[in-house]
């Protein structure tokens, strides 16, 4: 029984092996070495199809995406750098085709807006603390009247030490009133 | 300002930004700016569609007026968009219609120029798709309007029918005559 489930396994272990040339053959794309390949990899990761909007050409099936990949692919091969594809595609497709736009002035905002927002909200709530503070203070402070009366009552308190049972007498009379 | 009036800014911040995302939503987000507009026509030397070893060059297109649209008969917005072409070119002669038969099947887009009617005086080929990428096409229908100088004046994404002719088209041209 166990031999019989192991051969199985083994059978399937092999189909697997044998099969798994055909599927990665779908997308072979032939380079000269492994830096060519992530180059390309990476390329395709950060550019952005430009008839899907939301995905990158790596993960799109739009036949322009297909068309850029090969396009970028054979540069690669033509031994043009990342600046120069990157050049090319922008001159043709715009900035669009960065996922991650370049910092112009058209861009400042882009960039700049979340750090500043940050930023700002982080003095607002540096204010909003402060402030409750100080409120939390002038309600915690007594008003003269009251501070006049606390000293009355802790003047009268510290008198009383020598008669003690007189005092306590005194307090709890005071209040009850 | 009073605290009164300070509980008021988040809802006006709130509402401001409803009033952004509400903006954006009424915006189409396939208009992706050209890169191409305002720049020369990219050079390029391709077959021509109908007679055998000709070729259509770029330079064939100065000193005049030109519509240039990328078309396949795969393209189901061209199928739309034919008709009007057709009905524009004959009314509107002073300006030169260039049809790129775009990553097509030759036989099928003669036959369908044979059938239908073909508005370009110019048909050219290309097959895989280069053109299209030197023109930052993304797919089909595309269609540049390039003036007398050679420079590319505008990029018509989707399909162009009377409404967009008389709305974006006309306008343009009464700038270029």
């Amino acid at each position: 029984m166990l031999k019989y489930l192991f051969k199985r396994f083994a059978l399937l272990l092999l189909a697997a092996v044998v099969m798994l040339p055909v599927f990665a053959a779908i997308e072979e794309i032939q380079f000269a070495d492994e830096e060519q390949k992530a180059r390309y990899q990476a390329l395709i990761a950060e550019l952005r199809c430009p008839m899907c909007l939301n995905s990158n050409l790596a993960g799109s099936d739009a036949p322009i995406a297909a068309d850029l990949r090969a396009e970028i692919h054979e540069q690669i091969l033509a031994g043009n750098s990342d600046d120069q594809i990157l050049a090319f595609l922008v001159d043709r497709y715009g900035q669009f085709i960065l996922y991650k736009p370049r910092l112009q002035a058209a861009t400042a905002l882009l960039w700049f807006a979340p750090p500043l927002l940050l930023l700002a909200g982080f003095f607002i709530m540096r204010r909003m603390l402060s402030n409750r503070r100080q409120l939390a203070a002038e309600q915690g402070s007594l008003s003269e009247q009251e501070q006049q009366r606390l000293q009355a009552l802790l003047g009268n308190a510290g008198d009383s030490n020598t008669d003690k049972n007189d005092k306590n007498d005194d307090m709890t009379g005071a209040n009850r009133g | 300002m009073s605290n009164r009036a300070k509980l008021f800014i988040p809802a006006v911040f709130f509402v401001a930004m409803l009033g952004l995302l509400f903006y954006g939503l009424g915006q189409n987000p396939n208009l992706v700016p050209s890169a191409l507009v305002n720049r020369p026509l990219p050079e390029f030397s391709l077959p021509a569609l109908f007679e055998t070893n000709g070729v259509v060059g770029s330079e064939q297109l100065k000193g005049g007026i030109y519509l240039v649209n990328f078309w396949a008969t795969w393209c189901a917005p061209c199928h739309v968009e034919h008709p009007y072409l057709v009905e524009i070119s004959e009314r509107e002669t002073d300006i030169t219609f260039v049809g790129v038969n775009y990553k097509d099947d030759v036989d099928d887009a003669r036959e369908f120029l044979g059938e239908r009617g073909n508005p370009f005086k110019l048909s050219l080929v290309d097959a895989n798709g280069s053109l299209g990428i030197d023109f930052g096409v993304a797919g089909a229908p595309e269609t540049f309007l390039v003036d007398q100088s050679g420079t590319i004046r505008y990029k018509h994404v989707g399909v162009i029918d009377n409404r967009v002719w008389d709305e974006v088209f006309v306008p343009l041209l009464a700038e270029l005559r």
